[in-house]
């Protein structure tokens, strides 16, 4: 029996049950339908996220020491730094289109106050730093390039810091505050920032000029720069040249031969951010497991009224067998009829989906996006849910014997 | 004479039920040659049935052999035994077992659906098949639309589709009234005039009467086995009608 004509006595089958059709394959509807909205909802936030997070930070630049390949580890045992601090300057002279550079180094430190005592993460930085990551002052303001040359003992506090420091928020600065039992006086206050994109705490930091820190804080690293880069450009494309100009300067500088692995990374925060979207890898796979589970619950639909069709048609089955049907043309036969049903609903489903999204997007302005793999994997699963719960009511009318199955009232 | 169509050699049929075994056939040996009308008959319970079912290829007989047009078909499996039943036999049922909402020519082209015949090659044979039971002009309609009579027609017809060399039929007049069964008697003689062998079994004499060879069963035996000259079923058709009138 071939193909084209089995397929169109399943769809004739389906279609003298038209309602009982359809609501054997409501759930796949449902199911399908859910998940191709929720899809689309949930590619539409990540597109916005990304959107959000290009806006902020396709300028930034963030140089580290080590090769791409191994900043997984650094800061552990035997890491060297790589960078000078003379390639700060490097970067801020021979480069077209970086516009501003600060060192950064970060260190935990304990933090001393009105007798109050709190570790945190002390960060040696240059001025321009503030201006690079947008940083505003809730009181006061940074410190300057000579506090930065004459490493000036000041200091700009973090909102969670003064919180844990100080009674009163505006009595910080002009106080003094000893960090490592050295007395710096604050000289601002950071505005709020609240989670940081990592999930770390943003305001829990306390920013001290680069000269003093590497003197007071870390201690004699000399001619290497104990921390990393933060490198600003004009626009995102000024970036991406910024990116390979550092890159051309730095191994030129650090006397890289051809064949060696840059012994630094540039990274911006636009890569960062791909990087976090795996995140919502969990969802996906959340909403992986809601189709299944609605794929089964459909499939044993199917196979119910599968198994009701076989047993309703057992005369025909018989008649079929009785004139040449080979148990195997009973079996594609039926198996057919659950693959058109289960695929008639994915249609459905896929339909309703697009329905649901269209609706979100036009009438509350949410921003959806249907991917076609999904669709396709939506049908995909469907037709095959169709072949594994219709194989069970397929074999079993193909193992009806003929005389039985004739003389069935 | 030409070799046997159809020959069965001590045929045997036990079912077993909850340990009870019922002795459907006991030993029945039949040789049918191209071309013969046989009716069987025999009461209720004879094995007529059990019968019609192994020499149809539908079931396989507890011991004895059965060969079909010179081929033993006693031992083949069910995928076989189909294929035989597809290209060797045709089979008229009592309850004509048309398929609902589907049109007489559907109807005629599903044993050719499933010897792998193209559907252009179909339709014609259908059609051809359907005019010559007469209803050439019913091709598009459904078993509902169709008398009982025409109904069995179209059933003829989607007997002789595939050509077979004989055709098995299990009380083909039993759902029909006087009138109508003389006709498909009728249909019946001409095929074999056309030289398909055909078996059926009745229980009434008045239609055993148009075949050519009456074997009568009893208890899963064959009690006799007499050849007769038939009755012509076109003449009985017109003596009825003016008894009719
Ligand atoms: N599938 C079956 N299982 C058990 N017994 C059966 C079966 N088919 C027929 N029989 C028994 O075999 C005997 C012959 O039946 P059957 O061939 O149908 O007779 P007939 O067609 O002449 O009325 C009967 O006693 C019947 O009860
Ligand atoms: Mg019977």
């Amino acid at each position: 029996m071939n193909l084209f004509s089995t397929f169109r006595v399943a769809l004739l089958a389906l279609l003298l049950n038209k309602m009982r059709s359809f609501l054997t394959v409501l759930g796949i509807i449902i199911g399908v339908g859910s998940v191709i909205a929720m899809v689309a909802i949930g590619e539409g936030a990540k597109a916005e996220v990304q959107r959000a997070f290009d806006k902020m930070g396709t300028n930034l630049l963030v140089i580290r020491s080590g090769s791409a390949q191994t900043s997984g580890v650094r800061g552990g045992a035997g890491s060297q730094p790589t960078l000078l601090w003379t390639d700060v300057d490097a970067i801020r002279k021979e480069t077209l289109y970086v516009t501003k550079v600060a060192p950064s180094l970060r260190q935990s430190v304990q933090i001393l106050g009105e007798g109050k005592n709190w570790t945190t993460s002390a960060e040696g930085t240059s001025p321009e730093y503030f201006e690079i990551r947008n940083w505003t002052f809730q009181y006061g303001g940074p410190f300057n390039e000579q506090d930065v040359a004459t490493k000036a003992k000041v200091a700009v506090l973090g909102g969670t810091v003064v919180d844990n420091l100080f009674g009163n928020p505006a009595d910080a600065v002009g106080a003094t505050v000893r960090i490592n039992n050295v007395p710096y006086e604050v000289i601002g206050v950071l505005a709020r920032k609240g989670q940081a994109a990592t999930g770390q705490d943003a305001d829990d930091v306390v920013m001290v000029p680069a000269g003093t820190f590497a003197a007071k804080v870390q201690g004699g690293l000399r001619q290497y720069l104990g921390g990393s880069i933060y490198v600003g450009a004009a626009s995102a494309d000024d970036t991406r040249r910024a990116q390979a100009e550092i890159t051309t300067l730095l191994r030129e500088r650090h006397k890289l031969r051809d064949d060696e692995p840059d012994d630094f990374s540039v990274s911006s925060l636009a890569e960062a951010a791909s990087a976090r979207q795996e995140g919502t890898e969990t969802m996906t796979r959340l909403l992986a497991g809601i189709a299944l589970v609605s794929l089964l619950v459909g499939g044993i639909g199917i196979m119910n009224i599968m198994l009701v069709s076989v047993t309703e048609r057992t005369r025909e089955i018989g008649l079929r067998m009785a004139i040449g049907a080979r148990p195997g043309d009973i079996r594609i036969q039926f198996v057919i009829e659950a693959v058109v049903l289960a695929s008639v609903g994915g249609l459905l489903g896929v339909a309703l989906g697009f329905g649901v999204a269209t609706y979100l997007s036009t009438e509350f302005g949410w921003a959806t996006k249907i991917d076609p793999q999904i669709v396709a994997l939506a049908l995909g699963s469907s037709a095959l849910v169709g072949v594994g719960f219709g194989l069970y009511p397929a074999h079993k009318a193909s193992r009806l014997d003929p005389i039985q199955a004739l003389r069935y009232e | 004479m030409s070799e046997p169509i159809l020959e069965a050699v001590d045929l045997v049929k036990t079912y077993t039920m909850e340990d009870v075994e019922v002795r459907a056939l006991r030993g029945v040996s039949l040789a049918v040659r191209p071309g013969e009308f046989v009716a069987i008959m025999g009461t209720s319970g004879s094995g007529k049935s059990t019968m019609m079912n192994i020499l149809g290829c539908l079931d396989r007989p507890t011991s004895g052999s059965y060969k079909l047009a010179g081929k033993e078909v006693s031992k083949l499996g069910r995928g076989d035994l189909a294929t035989v039943r597809n290209k060797v036999l045709g089979f008229v049922f009592q309850s004509f077992n048309l398929l609902a909402r589907t049109s007489a020519q559907e109807n005629v082209e599903l044993p050719m659906v499933y010897a792998g015949i193209g559907g252009a090659e179909r339709r014609e044979r259908a059609t051809f098949s359907l005019e010559k039971v007469g209803l050439g002009k019913r091709l598009d309609h459904t078993p509902a639309q169709l008398s009982g009579g025409q109904q069995q027609r179209v059933a003829i017809a989607r007997a002789i589709v595939n050509r077979p060399k004989v055709i098995l039929a299990d009380e083909p007049t039993g759902n029909l009234d006087s009138r109508t069964s003389l006709e498909i008697m009728a249909l019946f003689q001409e095929l074999g005039r056309s030289g398909i062998t055909i078996v059926l079994v009745t229980h009434e004499p008045d239609i055993a009467e148009f075949t050519s060879r009456v074997v009568m069963m009893r208890d899963g035996k064959i009690l006799s086995d007499v050849a007769q000259a038939p009755v012509d079923a076109r003449t009985a058709l017109a003596n009825f009608q003016e008894g009719d009138a």
